[in-house]
């Protein structure tokens, strides 16, 4: 598959005086998380096939400073924001789509301050403003009558109030949408945010990836579907916690998109 | 003559001490540190109106909601009997409303008298859920000790109050329909009327003697004032001071997505001066001591401290907290309670040492707040969606983080490692920045 994926960088871009419409920004856990790098893949391919004119920053990206910021190092992520910013600005992008919440808060909402202007989607946005304008065709294929639960990540839902878009590109999929009790502003954290993901979590009772995946698979759903390369590890790790690897997929709203159109 | 001294006298006293009283919780308020929340104030003014009076947040849980609202409406609505009480408590007079409104101010303290009742209830049935059905959040370890007892008051304070209310009304009732009450002298001898207190009344104090009637009325009626005053200057000492911060605290909000942590500038300065050497950043103020982050209340800004003064501990916070659900020490209130309890006690210290803070070797950070809370948290941001009020205390705990890592450089070991790979990879991983783009061909 991977020598039909199209992934120009900006600087090979800019050597043919192009300026592409995105920069599709990967994000470390896409760049180097092997699970997260499918998801990667999966947005390009969508990307490829709707004809999305894109680049990516290639070996020229950097953390975006999310985690440190989360943990109370605003030095290291002011730093981390100013470098990115400059190699931003010095391709003049205007727009970024990305495939991780925390990437997409940190770049639409913290990086104006520091004189980063950027019109910034989740690329569950872009794929449904893709549905919409007909540029893909959604069906649902291998999802139809499947039971799909949606768990939202923080940094998309509360933190942004993105509820909808990756909703509706399931509803597309002909599949059955069944709605954890805590969904959209009062969903429950997968456990990775605020830098938790780094760390062993303090002491207590539970793992909160358990918790919410303990709910996810009380609605016996087919597929737990996620918007964040860090809830995708989190609720991966409670499936595997509850040995239900075999009958449960977690998977991300791009990859299954993906796999219902065999793009 | 006398009683319209003794009430005038108690008129004034009330006010004063809760003026003074509200005029030292808005010194500490300011405490805290600059904060424009000035802006658009239409957008202001709608959630003031739709979070604070419309009540909104609450009903996300409907069953508190509803009791509370019979509380909320109840507690607006008293206000307008209120008024007579203080018109005859200054002229002496009776039920001086009742001639010229007539039967509109039958319906009306009816109408009142019915919200009594439902209120009755409701703070029974409040009661109930704090000290018998032990709801987990408010019979939670955050209320041991006066946060449970403080609860309580509030609870029964308002059913003396509902008490007093029928004492007064139902008493009068009995007096009005044998043409013995205070109003016969202005030559009102018609029966009251009034939904609840025209039956209560006789069924209560149907076979007492004129005498005794009299004196029940009277309790009621000054038990009800006094019980007006009393609360009024408990509400700076306790949890319930949120029936007048929600107002405020909801007006200050929060305009910007939820996700957005603040831009430390001074930090900003600094960076720019390292990144670019041409760079002078603006002379600090000196008077400010530098410091990043928060170790103690004075180190956040006035909107966290008045956030801390309106919360009423209800506790949806940490009820929908990932962390605590899942057992951590972490409890979003708590964070709250603790920053009121170290504010008042920041207070307490000025007003024995001439207005001047003496250094007292505690902070928030450490001895109210310990680091372990702070770590648990994974910035959800559930806590700050769930709060009827619009508290944030998030905010606060991102704030004492900064402190933890840039000034004491105390961060757990784990993200110190991620810290470092950052610095030299540009990736919380230890993988390298040239490694980036290796996905596309693998």
């Amino acid at each position: 598959m991977s020598e039909q994926l199209v992934v120009p960088t900006m600087a090979e871009c800019m050597a043919k005086g192009e300026s592409p419409e995105y920069l599709f920004w990967v994000g470390c856990a896409g760049s180097f998380d092997d699970r997260a790098k499918k998801i990667t893949k999966a947005i390009v391919k969508i990307l490829n096939y709707a004809k999305v004119n894109f680049a990516v920053l290639g070996t020229e990206e950097s953390c975006t400073g999310d985690p440190a910021k989360r943990a109370g190092n605003e030095f290291l992520f002011q730093m981390q924001a100013m470098g990115n910013i400059a190699v931003l600005n010095g391709y003049e992008v205007k727009k970024i789509v990305t495939g991780c919440p925390h990437c997409y808060n940190t770049l639409k909402n913290e990086y104006p301050a520091l004189g980063g202007n950027y019109q910034v989607v989740h690329h569950t946005q872009l794929i449904q403003e893709l549905i919409d304008l007909g540029r893909i065709k959604i069906e649902g294929g291998s999802f139809k009558g499947k039971k799909i639960t949606f768990h939202d990540p923080c940094y998309l839902g509360r933190a942004n109030d993105v509820y909808e878009a990756p909703r509706e590109i399931l509803v597309n999929l002909d599949a059955e949408m069944a709605e954890m009790a805590r969904n959209r502003e009062s969903g429950l954290c997968c456990g990775a945010g605020g830098a938790q993901m780094f760390k062993e979590a303090e002491k207590g009772t539970k793992e909160i990836n358990v918790e919410r995946t303990e709910e996810a698979l009380a609605l016996n759903p087919d597929v737990i579907a996620v918007g964040c390369p860090f809830c995708n590890t989190m609720m991966t790790d409670g499936v595997k916690h509850f040995n239900k690897e075999e009958s449960v997929k977690v998977l991300d709203v791009a990859e299954m998109v993906v796999q219902a159109n065999n793009l | 003559m006398i009683s319209t001294i003794v009430f005038i006298l108690l008129v004034i006293a009330g006010t004063a001490f809760f003026t003074i009283n509200a005029l030292k919780v808005k010194r500490n308020i300011y405490l805290g540190k600059d904060l424009d929340r000035k802006d658009n104030s239409s957008e202001r003014w709608k959630i003031m109106t739709l979070v604070a009076l419309g009540q909104k947040k609450m009903f996300s849980r409907p069953i508190p909601a509803f009791l509370h609202l019979f509380l909320y409406v109840s507690f607006i609505i008293t206000q307008i009997e209120l008024i007579e009480i203080f018109a005859d408590g200054v002229i002496g007079s009776h039920r001086i409303l009742r001639p010229s409104l007539g039967g509109f101010y039958t319906f009306m303290i009816s109408f009142i008298e019915v919200l009594s009742v439902l209120t009755f209830f409701a703070t029974i049935a409040f009661l109930s859920r704090r000290n018998l059905l032990k709801v987990p959040r408010l019979a939670s370890r955050d209320l041991i000790g006066w946060p449970k007892l403080d609860a309580n008051l509030i609870l029964f304070a308002e059913i003396t109050l509902i008490c007093f209310i029928f004492m007064m009304n139902g008493a009068d009732e009995v007096l009005y329909s044998q043409g013995l009450s205070h109003a016969e002298k202005i030559g009102d001898t018609t029966s009251l009327g009034f939904s609840i207190s025209g039956i209560l009344g006789p069924i209560l104090f149907g076979g007492l003697s004129e005498h005794a009637l009299h004196i029940i009325e009277r309790i009621g009626w000054w038990g009800h004032i006094v019980m007006v005053f009393g609360f009024l200057n408990y509400l700076a000492y306790s949890k319930h001071f949120h029936i007048l911060l929600a107002f405020p605290n909801t007006f200050f909000s929060n305009l910007k997505p939820k996700g957005q942590f603040t831009n430390l500038e001074s930090v900003t300065n600094e960076v720019k001066a390292m990144m670019d050497p041409s760079f002078t950043p603006p002379a600090a103020d000196p008077n400010t001591p530098m410091r990043f982050g928060a170790k103690d209340v004075t180190d956040l800004t006035w909107k966290q401290l008045l956030d801390a003064y309106t919360c009423t501990e209800c506790g949806r916070c940490t009820s929908s907290c990932p962390a605590n659900i899942t057992g951590k020490l972490l409890s979003p209130r708590k964070i709250m309670m603790s920053t009121r309890d170290r504010l008042v006690e920041v207070g307490k210290n000025m007003d024995a040492n001439k207005g001047e803070f003496k250094d007292d070797g505690k902070a928030l950070l450490g001895d109210y707040i310990t680091a372990e809370e702070l770590w648990a948290c994974t910035s959800c941001n559930a806590c700050v969606q769930e709060c009827p009020v619009n508290i944030d205390p998030l905010s606060i705990i991102v704030e004492m983080r900064r402190f933890i890592v840039m000034e004491q450089s105390a961060a757990p070991t784990e993200l110190n490692m991620v810290f470092t790979n950052m610095e030299n990879n540009g990736a919380p991983w230890q993988f390298s920045q040239a490694d980036r783009l290796n996905w596309k061909n693998e």
